[in-house]
């Protein structure tokens, strides 16, 4: 039966393909390696008994990325540990003045980005690099285009804010308005 | 004058592209480095167990 199906191609088969990237998501989403890997465990589970919802032909990363993130907050809400927190309202985290020399220090960058909500190193991630557009983030996220833009623009903002670019916020908003603006005609995103 | 003024606001677009870019490669750099770590054996293993489960129902 099994056999039958690889010989096939069963979409099954293809969801050891994209181990990597579930994984490296993961990670953006839970910054801990623990919990990183149980949810891509229950997102293979779930993919493997799920998989007759997956349309063949259509991106199977996006299909996954799109369980993992699912879970990934229903988990949150069951635990109610953490408060959904979109646009990042813990505003009285971090205000470390990196010395500023033009560059961003990984070191700097990584602690901020760990500041973030889930919902802004998502977007930041789906949109920033993993090389999804926007409107495929859109589908994943569940929400419209438009939401990702002003969402990634925010999470932008936020972790300029956070790096101690204190006019990260005007400065990345307008740049991303001006952009959203160029994109908005062309209406695609070139990823 | 028109000139200088032009001069300005391209210094400043620069300077917004400037961190602009810079998270956006810093966020490049951070998705690279978890995508370059090993894939655990347990999620092979897992897959593994699933198809044999499958196979044997």
């Amino acid at each position: 039966m099994s056999e039958r199906s690889a010989e096939r191609g069963h979409p099954r088969d293809e969801i050891q393909d994209h181990l990597k990237p579930l994984r490296a998501f993961a990670l953006s989403l839970t910054r801990n390696s623990a919990n990183a890997d149980d949810l891509v465990q229950d997102t293979i589970v779930k993919a493997w008994t799920k998989i007759d919802t997956f349309q063949p032909g259509s991106n199977m990363r996006a299909w996954l990325f799109t369980i993992l993130r699912n879970t990934f907050y229903s988990d949150r809400r069951k635990r109610k540990r953490e408060v959904p927190d979109p646009d990042g309202a813990y505003s009285d985290t971090l205000y470390e003045k990196p010395s500023h020399d033009g560059r961003l220090a990984m070191g700097d960058f990584k602690r901020a980005f760990d500041q973030l909500s889930a919902e802004h190193r998502e977007v930041l991630i789906l949109v920033g690099a993993s090389g999804f557009g926007y409107e495929e983030a859109a589908d994943m996220m569940g929400v419209k285009v438009g939401t990702v833009k002003s969402r990634a623009s925010r999470a932008r903002a936020r972790l300029a804010e956070l790096m101690g670019l204190a006019e990260g916020e005007d400065v990345l908003v307008a740049g991303d308005a001006a952009t959203m603006g160029i994109m908005g005609k062309s209406g695609v995103q070139a990823a | 004058m028109n000139f200088a003024m032009k001069k300005v606001e391209m210094g400043e677009d620069s300077d917004k592209s400037s961190i602009r870019n810079q998270i956006d490669e810093n966020l490049k750099k951070v998705y690279q480095d978890a995508l370059n770590e090993e894939v655990p054996d347990k999620f092979r293993d897992l897959l593994e167990q699933l198809k044999k489960k499958e196979g044997g129902s």
